[in-house]
């Protein structure tokens, strides 16, 4: 299974990255793709939302099943990814890739904890 | 302990993600449940759907019990290998699962009923079977345990015919719901089951929408004929595919469309219930006589989603006539937009507009007849 070492992990099968702007890139993982089938639909949130660390953020369709995304931190939705909502196939083909929403933390120092208390790659690949 | 059906070794082999169904180990995709769904829809696909239950009525009462039994009149079978679709009702008119029954001589037919459900309807048939002259012989274990594969799609009967050049000429004129036996020949492929002298059912039905074969073999026979299937270039498919097959073909599933609580007329199955014959007493027919309004309340249909989201099942449907609701929902990969069957209030019309709750959100949907798709063609 794929996990890049440069990403934290939830446990709820996020992945997440803190950009050079400060702010969170939030996808799903591989293994989360690979267990949800085709997916075909991607429920964002709106731009302006704003969000604590465990709200539930988005949700992922896939032909099988409905599964709800969780933000890793807290913060405003600054960004969504048009491009994949509109091809939702391509969290299939790399979730990496085909982030989902972008979180300007409220305060650095809290999203820092936050992401600090995620899963490095090894202990995420270890849950699964 | 899961079940396993005599293909399971087959399923891993080829890459099978695995699921729990009714106890089953069965396969949900073996890689992409779409492309799957398209292989049927477009060319030809395969079901291992051994997991079913096959059962053997034999006897003197089998035909009269039978128009006892089922809802559906087995009177109107006078052809050998013909089939016949029915649902099993309980005295209350409720649906104790769907079947099919294929005849082949007024003493003796053969039965399919769902994997889940089997326990349960062999029990209701025993004792429905007090003081008639037949018996009842389950072939989904043991020694003389059978399996079931379907292939369908459009090329699904020449992708067979290739596999298995010989059964051609016994297969080639069935029509519709209509099945032969056939022996595999003893060369070049080695079958015990065929120096034993025992046949196979090749039924032309199926739950996609598309043309094809069911099969029903000697569960020995199952290994070598899914090899020389997938030799023949037919894509193994999941339970995945089957369930967005037979949603876009408005085929119910039991258990989600269909319970012991609804009639056959709350599950668009009214053609499935026969009154021609007015001397003969069906088991629920009563129920379902003195039951109008409950039978005009709600309707089956299908809804289209007009909206980005996909259906599922339990959501509630909002229409200016009352509430309703979906009772199977998914992503419809021939339509590209999501569909669903549905409960929905009598006096609501195909062409309609309602909304779906999804979530925080209500979505627009359409209502249309409960068929999406057939032979790869959309209906809508």
């Amino acid at each position: 299974m794929n996990t890049p070492a440069n990403l934290k992990y939830a446990a709820s099968h996020e992945w997440a990255r803190l950009d050079a702007d400060g702010t969170v890139t939030i996808g799903i993982t591989d293994h989360a793709q690979e267990a949800l089938g085709d997916i075909v639909f991607l429920d964002l949130p709106a731009v302006g939302r704003v969000v604590k660390a465990g709200d539930e953020c988005a949700v992922v369709e896939s032909v099988k099943a409905a599964s709800d995304i969780y933000s890793p931190v807290s913060g405003e939705v600054v960004d969504i990814n048009q491009t994949a909502a509109d091809a939702p196939e391509s969290v299939n083909a790399d979730a990496y890739a085909a982030w989902l929403f972008r979180i300007k933390p409220t305060d650095s120092a809290d999203c820092k904890a936050e992401l600090d208390g995620l899963l490095d790659a090894a202990a995420y690949g270890a849950t699964l | 302990m899961p079940l396993h059906t005599p293909l399971y070794d087959s399923h891993l082999a080829a890459g099978a993600r695995m699921v729990d169904f009714s106890g089953w180990e069965m396969p949900i995709h073996y890689g992409s449940q779409i492309e799957e769904h398209h292989a049927v829809r477009r060319d030809a696909g395969m079901f291992d759907v051994s997991h079913m239950c096959a059962l053997d009525l034999a006897g003197p009462d089998a035909r009269g019990w039978l128009r006892r039994l089922l809802a559906n009149d087995v009177a109107k079978l006078t052809t050998p290998g013909k089939a016949l679709y029915s649902c099993l009702l309980n005295e209350a008119g409720g649906i104790i699962d769907d079947l099919i029954v294929y005849f082949f001589t007024a003493e003796h037919y053969r039965i399919v009923v769902n994997a889940g459900t089997a326990e349960k309807d062999i029990a209701w048939m025993q004792a429905q079977l007090a003081g008639f002259k037949a018996q009842l012989t389950q072939r989904r274990s043991g020694a003389n345990a059978l399996a079931m594969i379907a292939v369908q799609g459009p090329n699904a009967r020449e992708r067979f015919w290739t596999a298995f050049p010989a059964s051609r000429a016994a297969t080639e004129a069935l029509g519709v719901f209509q099945a032969a036996e056939w022996r595999l020949p003893l060369s070049p492929v080695a079958s015990p089951a065929a120096e034993r002298g025992e046949n196979w059912l090749i039924a032309r039905t199926g739950y996609t929408g598309e043309d094809g074969f069911e099969i029903t073999l000697p569960a020995t026979d199952a290994a070598q004929t899914w090899r020389k299937l997938l030799d023949a270039g037919i894509k193994p498919c999941g339970l995945g595919a089957r369930d967005t097959l037979r949603l876009e073909a408005g085929m119910n599933l039991y258990g989600q469309d269909m319970d012991e609580d609804i009639s056959p007329y709350e599950a668009g199955l009214k053609w499935t219930v026969d009154l021609k014959d007015v001397a003969r007493d069906f088991i629920g027919k009563s129920a379902l006589a003195g039951k109008d309004a409950r039978q005009v309340r709600n309707q089956f249909a299908g809804l289209l989603l007009l909206d980005r989201g996909v259906l599922r099942a339990h959501q509630k449907v909002i229409t200016q006539q009352g509430a309703g609701e979906i009772t199977s929902g998914t992503f419809s990969p021939s339509l590209n937009q999501s569909i669903a069957l549905a409960r929905l209030p009598v006096d609501v019309r195909i062409g309609n507009e309602v909304e779906v709750e999804i979530r925080d959100k209500r979505l627009r949907a359409r209502v249309v007849k409960p068929s999406f798709v057939r032979n790869g063609q959309s209906l809508l």
